[in-house]
């Protein structure tokens, strides 16, 4: 596999990644603030507010995010894949906006522009750097070396 | 209350994210994406402790993250929890190895400042 394949793989995962993140984190949130009653009282508390459907909707999204981020990070290092995601936070700020009528403040703006920041700065490294584990991917480079 | 939650959902996901790295490593990369051989990397994973113990401590991160929710906003909850990462960052270079160069530190370090303004 050449890098700029690596780098569209890994692209197309940091796009699902974010935005299953993005949309489960939502409807979670929302589920659970229609669902009134404030957790951590009992475990059924827990149970009744997974059989919301918002909430259930959520936590299919976030089963994606899952597995699409342990498929990431099998080729991607940990520190490249943390600062990329990222730009999720500030796709919640605007969600949180949005669809669940939080306020943001300028702080809260200015914060979102540093993270773009970060995230396109981390966006332009190599996506992989450790040469530990990854074993058919090693054996691929000892072929290609012979 | 919600600090106490915040703590508990950072320990689990830092512990998380580590083990999944390196059991995801050692099981090598996902290249096929045929139904078949998806279903073939599953059955191996579920049967790698790394991913396991992950799996476990990311349940225990998420019902946190969930009571959480119930208490505070979501453009709380979720920067709050962000500081995992800055911890995390240095977990990626001292026990998993990776090379991480001044663009990936600045990068982090505006994401972290980033992070706190919207936590603040």
């Amino acid at each position: 596999m050449t890098s700029s394949d690596l780098r569209l793989k890994t692209r197309i995962f940091t796009a699902i990644v974010v935005l299953a993140n993005v949309f489960g984190n939502s409807l979670m949130s929302f589920g659970v603030k229609r669902h009134g009653a404030a957790l951590g009282s009992s475990a059924i508390e827990y149970l009744k507010v997974m059989f919301n459907p918002y909430v259930a909707a959520g936590i299919c999204l976030l089963i994606v995010w899952m597995l699409a981020r342990m498929a990431l990070l099998s080729w991607a290092d940990l520190s490249y894949v943390l600062p990329v995601t990222s730009i999720g936070y500030v796709l919640t700020a605007v969600m949180g906006r949005v669809f669940l009528g939080e306020q943001v403040s300028a702080r809260r703006w200015i914060g979102t522009v540093l993270i773009m920041a970060g995230t396109a700065l981390v966006g332009s490294t190599a996506v992989r750097t450790h040469d530990s584990g990854a074993g058919e991917d090693r054996a691929r480079l000892v072929e290609t070396a012979r | 209350m919600k600090w106490v939650l915040v703590g508990v959902v950072v320990t689990a996901t830092v512990l998380c994210d580590a083990l999944q790295t390196v059991g995801m490593r050692r099981h090598g990369e996902i290249h096929d994406f045929r139904p078949s051989a998806l279903g073939r990397a599953g059955a191996a994973l579920a049967r790698n402790w790394y991913v396991i113990l992950a799996v476990a401590l990311m349940a225990v991160s998420f019902f946190t993250f969930l009571t959480l929710l119930s208490l505070a906003d979501l453009s709380f909850a979720v920067p709050a929890t962000a500081a995992s990462f800055v911890i995390e960052t240095f977990v990626a270079k001292y026990f998993l190895k990776e090379r991480v160069a001044w663009r990936r530190w600045s990068g982090a370090a505006l994401v972290a400042c980033g992070v706190a303004l919207l936590a603040l």
